[in-house]
């Protein structure tokens, strides 16, 4: 230590694209400089792909900035190019290099390194990434023990004797692939801490049972590992030590997001109840507690930590070419050349050539977050992301932004200009202005459903349209437009809930009582009996309602998201009629009862709506209850049934194919003509799925409301389309996060098939496969050059005449599709499956 | 308790078919309503028209009901190629079906009229056999698709063939486990069990769904219990036997909704074969 170690202008901590290219830029500057890597190797997460992976190289129309090369292709490829360069640049790297902390202020800060020397540096930039540190294992390791925290391929170990600690699923997978071919006659263990799988999947967990039984894998629980020599583990277990053979151990044990580290840096700390924590306004700042929320940056990267720079997926960037344009810019504006623009330029620049004025790119960025509320605390670092996923439009007066019942999941803001709300879907003259500064399309957002009302400008207007993933980002990480949002989305859902008449001034008390509750499913909002007066309405998510009839609860009907329910108790004082569930995890927005009475009071029309609506569903009440006397088992055979579709996520779909197996002959006509439709791979597994009373809920997409699969698209390309179906666009850049996060297992990862012969030669001629998905062998056969894997899913047959191929398809009438809210009732239930 | 909002059932209209009805009832049966009026106006024309000497192929209203009837016949086969080719447009197999299976059954009048009730040893009534051959298959793969679906459904209790098969190499690889410790005479009799192919008793054991050779069933009669090895072996060799008589029936059931085609196809080609045979031979020695 001391002022005798060299002290370096930068210090970049990560070796991933961004760090890669930005250590390139300084050692091609040459700007001293030291890049920093806790792995073996450069690059550890695109290293941790799977061998043969094909890289994708989006958005195709942003420019590469760098001095590192980079094009879609095979991992080795990507990353031989990128040690070939880091060489030829002699890029001053330091391997198996982990920094603990770091401390210090611009000008000079210490980089603590675990077990070396610390490094010194005037400027430090952050390029680690937010896959964050494996947990290690906490006992002694002694020499030439083999410790690893990541299972590359099970396949290349033989005859080993190998302890898995963590019976995650991660760890069991592992174990599972270890033990998995008795020819490697390899031992397995798996070690699991407490004395039950809390973590793990119940597939998961069943799989390694079953391996247990056969005695092919030894489980281990209440056990942790003491110490770890080469050739032997000792445990702790319940019943005391064990010793054990081992030559080698595999730790899954989680890892800890890098959030802490990031937040520690250069911060001062307090204790707080006896934990060490950091004061507030020091460390490095994150947009806010969100667990997706990024650091705060400047335009030039630099964290409320002057001389801390962060970039690439921490900075909220995931894909490579925008980290490795980063990497570049940030040495750039480090070393003093802050005219650079970003690399982005030139996409804004387009993006805003059609807008009137002849304004400039940061005059236009000047002028959204001048106007837009909720543009207001957002970076213009942030702004320019956002931006990028946006498009910018400028409307003639009259013309549409978007029609009522389009699907459409973007967010509309009214940066110059004013828009008018149709309200009325039977007389367009019929609207509610919207100025600027607002926004509008956000009930898409919330819901997922389609346009609520037909919008059109009511002057020459500039619009922002942020897409559903750059909106949905906005409001994690800007706290005021997450709030702004809520309330115009709560006002809004009122107005067109209850209809014409109503004015924004009318629902203000409504909105300012309003609560948002999260509601988990199988959650109760109304207990049947209670007096509560509440009035609520679904704002995602579905509800069921159910009624105890003869001590058992008997399911009324199904609520989809835009619904409102619990007025009765509200209107005539009477106690809740019904039990009203979550059918899956919900929002619902809570209102007073007496301010819902004191709107009706003051709207006639409004009262005369709710009574009418009331009037019908104690209909559907009495109708059901007069059926249970008579018709006792029918009624106990819908409820079971709506329970069970429920329970297989018919709750969140918009439209599922359902198989009645009354009718199916198991002739696979419905796989072979969606593999027929598509490119030659199915999109549904019959076979696969539960069953209840003959009805089938086979694995093919839902196109759920709320879909899971696009929660994390690197490059958005799942969408809504036209006819409510979820697809997934071209620009899929084939990760497999859509794949892991769907929980109904029905995105499959594949490479599109070669060409099939006709159906005419194959019938005549015998010649290829035949109809439907042609075999692994032949498709591997036939295959012309390198496919990439890419996510595939339903799409509803869309654009495709005549709808869904496997319900045209079906010989017997057994495959039909269905949305829950006109499925879900009993008369259909009951007469048309029953 | 509340009200849907009521646009989102519009919505999805449009583009989907919740249409639930077998193939039978498709389109309150529609076409049986055709083929039963196609029928008996072959019936009443065959009454009321005036054909000399006697009602005959030849005759003008035989050639109307031949034509009729080759065309129905051609039409029909062609359900084959219509299941095959997935094309777009708004066409729906059941619909094929339903006018499949009801326009095949009116054959048999339209054909038997065509006739003339004249029959002989001749390419003609060959053609005609052939004929009621192929829709008695169908007939009974008509009530093989009507019944049989939901005992297939029963029998496999939310598993996959697949998953039916994994299921057995499990029980077989635990039964290898539990079977080290048996005696030779006991042990042999495990090894027996797994080393037969449980289902390679051929077309009558899968049609009938009797396999009168199996190995597990007589290891079942051999091992009683006593000591614990045993009583384990002879649980396993229980749960064996179950997963064994699932995937048989599922085998047997499968076997029975497809082994109409093999009559049903193959006959149908030799019916058009005959079919060009009939029609060129009577055009030939017009």
């Amino acid at each position: 230590m001391g002022d005798t170690a060299e002290r370096f202008k930068v210090a970049i901590v990560g070796s991933g694209p961004a760090g890669l290219s930005a250590a390139a830029r300084a050692a091609a500057r040459g700007m001293s400089h030291v890049l920093v890597e806790k792995a073996g190797h450069l690059s550890d997460t695109i290293h941790k792909y799977q061998k043969g992976k094909h890289v994708m190289a989006t958005p195709s129309n942003l420019v590469l900035r760098s001095d590192l090369d980079f094009e879609a292709g095979k991992r080795e490829a990507v990353l031989g190019t990128w040690d070939e360069q880091t060489a030829g640049h002699q890029v001053n790297v330091r391997l198996n290099t982990e920094i603990v902390s770091i401390t210090g202020a611009k000008g000079d800060f210490t980089l603590a390194v675990k077990n070396g020397e610390p490094i010194r540096a005037e400027a430090v930039v952050l390029a680690i990434g937010t896959q964050g540190n494996p947990n290690l294992v906490r006992c002694p390791v002694g020499e030439g023990a083999v410790v690893q925290y990541q299972l590359d391929d099970p396949a290349e170990y033989v005859d080993e004797h190998i302890v898995v600690i963590g019976a995650g699923d991660a760890g069991i997978e592992n174990a599972l692939g270890l033990a998995a071919d008795p020819q490697q006659r390899n031992v397995v263990t798996i070690v699991n801490r407490s004395a039950e799988f809390n973590t793990a999947k119940d597939a998961n967990v069943k799989a390694l049972q079953a391996m247990q039984a056969e005695g092919r894998i030894t489980v281990l629980m209440e056990t942790t590992a003491r110490a770890i020599d080469k050739g032997e583990i000792v445990f702790d277990t319940r019943d005391g030590e064990l010793r054990m053979r081992c030559d080698r151990v595999i730790a899954r044990m989680g890892s800890a997001p890098p959030r802490a580290f990031v937040e520690g840096i250069c911060a001062e700390f307090e204790e707080k109840n006896g934990r060490k924590v950091v004061r507030p306004g020091t460390g490095v700042q994150f947009t806010s507690a969100d667990r997706v929320a990024y650091p705060k940056l400047s335009p030039m990267f630099e964290s409320t930590v002057p001389g801390v720079y962060v970039i690439g997926a921490l900075a909220g960037y995931p894909l490579i070419k925008h980290c490795m344009n980063q990497g570049y810019d940030v040495i750039e504006f480090i070393a003093g050349n802050t005219d650079l623009k970003p690399a982005d330029e030139p996409i804004l620049a387009a993006k805003f050539a059609p807008l009137p004025g002849g304004r400039s790119v940061d005059e236009w960025l000047a002028l959204f977050a001048r106007n837009i509320e909720i543009f207001r605390e957002v970076s213009p670092l942030q702004l320019r992301e956002l931006m990028l996923e946006s498009e910018a439009h400028a409307f003639a007066a009259g013309e549409t932004l978007f029609v009522r019942n389009e699907p459409g999941s973007s967010l509309f803001a009214i940066a110059e200009g004013s828009v008018l709300v149709e309200v009325d879907p039977e007389d367009s003259s019929k609207t509610v202005p919207i100025g600027q500064g607002s926004i509008v399309g956000e009930v898409g957002l919330i819901s997922g459903r389609p346009r609520g009302s037909t919008v059109r400008a009511a002057e020459p207007t500039v619009c922002v349209e942020l897409s559903r993933r750059a909106a949905l980002k906005l409001l994690a990480t800007a706290p005021a437009a997450a709030r702004a949002v809520n309330r115009i989305a709560i006002e809004r859902q009122l107005l067109q809930i209850f209809g014409s008449g109503l004015k924004p001034e009318d629902v203000a008390g409504l909105v300012e009582a309003a609560e948002v509750l999260d509601v988990a499913a199988g959650k109760v909002v109304i207990a049947e009996g209670a007096d509560d007066k509440d009035v609520y309405v679904v704002r995602r998510g579905s509800m069921i309602v159910e009624k105890a009839i003869g001590g058992k609860p008997v399911f009324l009907s199904y609520l989809p998201a835009g619904s409102y329910l619990g007025e009765m108790a509200a209107i005539d004082g009477s106690k809740r009629t019904a039990t009203v569930k979550a059918a899956i995890r919900s929002e619902v927005v809570r209102f007073p009862g007496e301010a819902f009475v004191a709107l009706l009071e003051a709207k006639p029309k409004l009262r005369e709506k709710a009574l009418a609506d009331m009037a019908g569903r104690r209909a559907v009440t009495q109708f059901i209850e007069g059926r249970k006397d008579s018709f006792g088992s029918a009624v106990d055979y819908y409820s079971e049934t709506a329970q069970f579709l429920v329970d297989n996520g018919i709750g969140e779909a918009t439209d599922v194919l359902l198989i009645d197996e009354k009718l199916c002959v198991g002739c696979d006509n419905c796989e072979k003509a969606c593999a027929d439709s598509h490119d030659g791979l199915s999109r549904l597994d019959r076979e696969a799925g539960r069953t209840y009373a003959h009805l089938h809920v086979p694995t093919s997409c839902r196109h759920c409301e709320h879909p899971h699969c696009m929660a994390d698209c690197p490059p958005d390309a799942i969408r809504r389309g036209a006819d409510g179906e979820v697809f997934i666009a071209e620009t899929c850049i084939g990760c497999g996060n859509c794949q892991r996060n769907c929980p109904y297992g029905v995105i499959r990862m594949d490479a599109k098939p070669p060409r099939k012969p006709s159906l005419l030669s194959w019938i005549l001629f015998g010649a290829g496969p035949g109809p439907g998905e042609a075999s692994y062998a032949w498709r591997k056969a036939n295959a012309q050059g390198e496919e990439a894997k890419l996510a595939i899913k339903c799409d509803m047959c869309s654009g495709i005449e005549g709808g869904p191929a496997c319900v045209r398809a079906c010989p017997t009438g057994a495959a039909i599709r269905v949305s829950p809210e006109k499925f879900l009732r009993f008369t259909k239930l009951v007469e048309d499956v029953g | 308790m509340a009200t849907a909002a009521d646009d989102d059932a519009a919505f999805h209209a449009e583009r989907r078919d919740s249409d639930h009805e077998s193939f039978l009832l498709h389109g309150r049966m529609r076409w049986l309503k055709v083929a039963l009026g196609l029928g008996s106006a072959a019936i009443l024309g065959y009454v009321l028209a005036d054909v000399d000497p006697r009602p005959n192929g030849g005759s003008w209203y035989g050639y109307l009901l031949g034509t009729l009837g080759a065309g129905l016949i051609v039409w029909l086969s062609l359900l084959g190629v219509r299941k095959r080719a997935i094309t777009p447009g708004r066409w729906s197999l059941k619909a094929w079906t339903s006018a499949h299976v009801y326009l095949g059954l009116s054959l048999v009048v339209i054909a038997t009229l065509h006739t003339g009730f004249q029959f002989g040893w001749n390419v003609h009534t060959l053609a005609y056999a052939l004929m009621i051959l192929v829709i008695a298959s169908g007939v009974y793969g008509m009530v093989a698709y009507a019944t049989l679906p939901q005992a297939l459904s029963d029998n496999r209790r939310e598993m996959t063939k697949r998953q039916m098969v994994e299921a057995l190499a499990a029980i077989d690889r635990q039964l290898e486990a539990a079977a080290q410790p048996l005696g030779r005479v006991e042990a042999d009799l495990v090894i027996a069990a797994l080393g037969q192919d449980p289902f390679g008793e051929g077309a009558i054991a899968r049609l009938t769904g009797r396999y009168r050779d199996c190995r597990t069933a007589s290891a079942l009669e051999a091992l009683a219990g006593g000591d614990p090895a045993n009583e384990r072996v002879v649980a396993l060799l229980r749960k064996r036997q179950a997963q064994l008589a699932q995937i048989r029936r599922h085998m047997h059931l499968r076997a029975l909704l497809e082994v109409w085609l093999w009559v049903h196809v193959p006959l149908t080609i030799m019916l058009l074969a005959a079919l060009t045979a009939h029609i060129v031979s009577v055009f030939y020695y017009w």
